[in-house]
């Protein structure tokens, strides 16, 4: 099986992947579905009822981020930034909808919409490594209070500068770090064409590490360690969380260019990176007194509540991606 | 010459416009009071800014949009031929005189449609408010409802558009928005002018909170 995966080409190893995830989504919705046929002639307490429908919830989910994926994939790189720039955009917008801006931030949302978020997936599409990991730190967080400074509105300056500059660090200078893994090298380590691999990883490790802490935290009522920010958030959950994807990550190991040990590292930087960033955004969202940050009510674009899925990977994309080219000279 | 692309330019545009205020706005509907049906009605809203025709126009469901006439202020809307243009062969819009000019009654063009069968968007206040509140309405929309019985009243709220395009910008950024239709309302026998008005208001204002 093992000599087998290893004489196919890369696009083809990936190619495997794919068929093995999508064939792992069919086998869950089939037993899903089968389990609701069962449903209506036995009769279940509620709780069985709600955790059959939370779970058929997070399938769907899963189903739309594979498709994505596998799109991103197939198309091609340049495809693939355009992709996750896209999500940016989105995820950028419902940021923007429950911060509060005043009219003097107009040109300063244009900037951070129309030319900040292109121009940095431009740059890393266009692999300008060293430009594109200091454009938004460096040069926009000065940029945008300039522009806010020149619309002459002095009310509560420092705050919605400060949110607009999170927004963006974030939703974009985060989330473009996914498609830069895409364009690593790795001198020496045979691995030419197989950074799909590498976004798979990333993205399996961090979800898994999330699933994890959800699914301990249904299952044992633990009064919450940080109450004031998140009803859920409790310290023993989330280590089971980061063990499960750092784990993971170690079995992983054969599909990255990492040996068992730093895998396990690299997953377990990326899992703490995600969950902590996910806290991190529920304590904004507590600030602005909501639950979830996409429409109030059931949205009809789809577009909804996209960043309370995508922000644990915001965060951890960054970190990933750095210590990885740091460490291996990537 | 002009005539034979035009139709086919209009559609374009509106479909154009629809998918451009889908990816600014997610141009969300909540029907809350109501569902969307293909009844005479007269949809009233808030004023903030002069997307919410747009927003208005684009939130309602296909089948709605062809039967559905938001009324335009004459003075801002004919100011350029492509204004003009837009208006009259995307949105179909019915235009009004914000100021009563000589002998003519400013609501004439209103009663035509609503004769002719078609439901209306009017935006009661007159002209865009600047605060939170929306200003007093003003009596048109009272006269139409005495003269049109039977038409369906229903109230509408648009959230966030004055974000997306302040007085005076040009660019629109994405934020999104929402329009929140309620119950209708009924004029009652024998109420009052500014008491119906001043219901109707409240019925909108009462939406923004849902």
């Amino acid at each position: 099986m093992n000599q087998f995966l290893r004489s196919l080409t890369p696009s083809q190893q990936v190619g495997a992947l794919f068929l093995a995830v999508f064939g792992i989504l069919v086998l869950a919705s089939v037993a899903v579905f089968l389990l609701t046929l069962r449903e209506r002639r036995t009769a279940h307490d509620e709780s069985w009822q709600t955790g059959l429908s939370d779970f058929r919830h997070l399938l769907g989910r899963s189903w739309v981020m594979v498709i994505v994926f596998w799109i991103a994939w197939t198309s091609g790189e340049v495809m693939a930034t355009v992709l996750f720039a896209l999500i940016a955009f989105l995820a950028l917008r419902e940021f923007i909808t429950l911060s509060p801006t005043r009219r003097g931030d107009h040109r300063s949302l244009v900037l951070a919409f129309f030319i900040v978020l292109p121009l940095q997936f431009w740059l890393v599409a266009t692999r300008h490594f060293d430009l594109f990991t200091v454009f938004i730190p460096v040069y926009v967080f000065l940029a945008i209070p300039v522009a806010s400074a020149l619309s002459g509105d002095p009310h509560r300056f420092l705050e919605r500068n400060a949110k607009l500059q999170w927004g963006i660090m974030v939703c974009v200078f985060g989330m473009s770090h996914v498609p830069a893994l895409l364009l690593l090298e790795f001198p020496g380590r045979n691995y030419e064409g197989k950074q799909a691999f590498l976004v798979f990883f990333l993205v399996t490790v961090v979800q898994t590490c999330m699933l994890v802490q959800h699914l301990v935290s249904q299952r044992r009522r633990r009064p919450p360690s940080l109450p004031g920010i998140s009803n859920s958030f409790h310290w023993d959950n989330w280590s089971w969380g980061v063990i499960a994807g750092s784990t993971l990550g170690a079995l992983l190991s054969f599909i990255t260019p990492f040996k068992p040990l730093q895998a396990l590292v690299t997953a377990f930087v990326a899992c703490v990176a995600g969950s902590l960033g996910h806290l991190v955004m529920k304590a904004l969202k507590r600030d602005r007194g909501v639950t979830s940050w996409g429409p109030r009510d059931k949205s009809v674009t789809g577009a909804n509540g996209l960043l309370d899925r995508m922000d644990a990977l915001c965060f951890a994309a960054p970190i990933f991606f750095h210590s990885v080219r740091w460490y291996f000279g990537a | 010459m002009k005539r034979a692309w035009s139709p086919w330019a209009a559609r374009a545009l509106g479909w154009f416009l629809l998918q451009l205020v889908r990816v600014l706005t997610g141009a969300q509907a909540r029907w809350y009071g109501c569902p969307p049906r293909a009844e005479q009605r007269i949809y009233f809203a808030n004023h903030q800014s002069h997307a919410d025709l747009v927003m208005i126009w684009a939130a309602l469901p296909h089948e709605l949009r062809s039967i559905t006439r938001p009324v335009a202020a004459r003075d801002y809307w004919t100011k350029s031929p492509l204004r003009q243009w837009i208006t009259t062969a995307v949105f179909n819009a019915v235009y009004v005189d914000r100021e009563r000019k000589g002998e003519g009654d400013p609501l004439q063009p209103l009663e035509q449609a609503l004769a002719s069968g078609d439901s209306i968007i009017l935006f009661p206040e007159g002209t865009r408010g600047d605060g939170e509140e929306p200003q007093a309405f003003k009596s048109g929309l009272y006269s139409l409802a005495l003269k049109f019985p039977h038409v369906v009243l229903v109230p509408a709220w648009i959230d966030n558009i004055q974000r997306v395009m302040p007085k005076g910008e040009v660019v629109p950024v994405p934020i999104l928005c929402s329009v929140t239709f309620g119950a209708p309302i009924q004029l009652e026998p024998g109420e009052e002018r500014r008491a119906f008005l001043d219901r109707a208001r409240a019925a909108v204002i009462a939406l923004r909170d849902r």
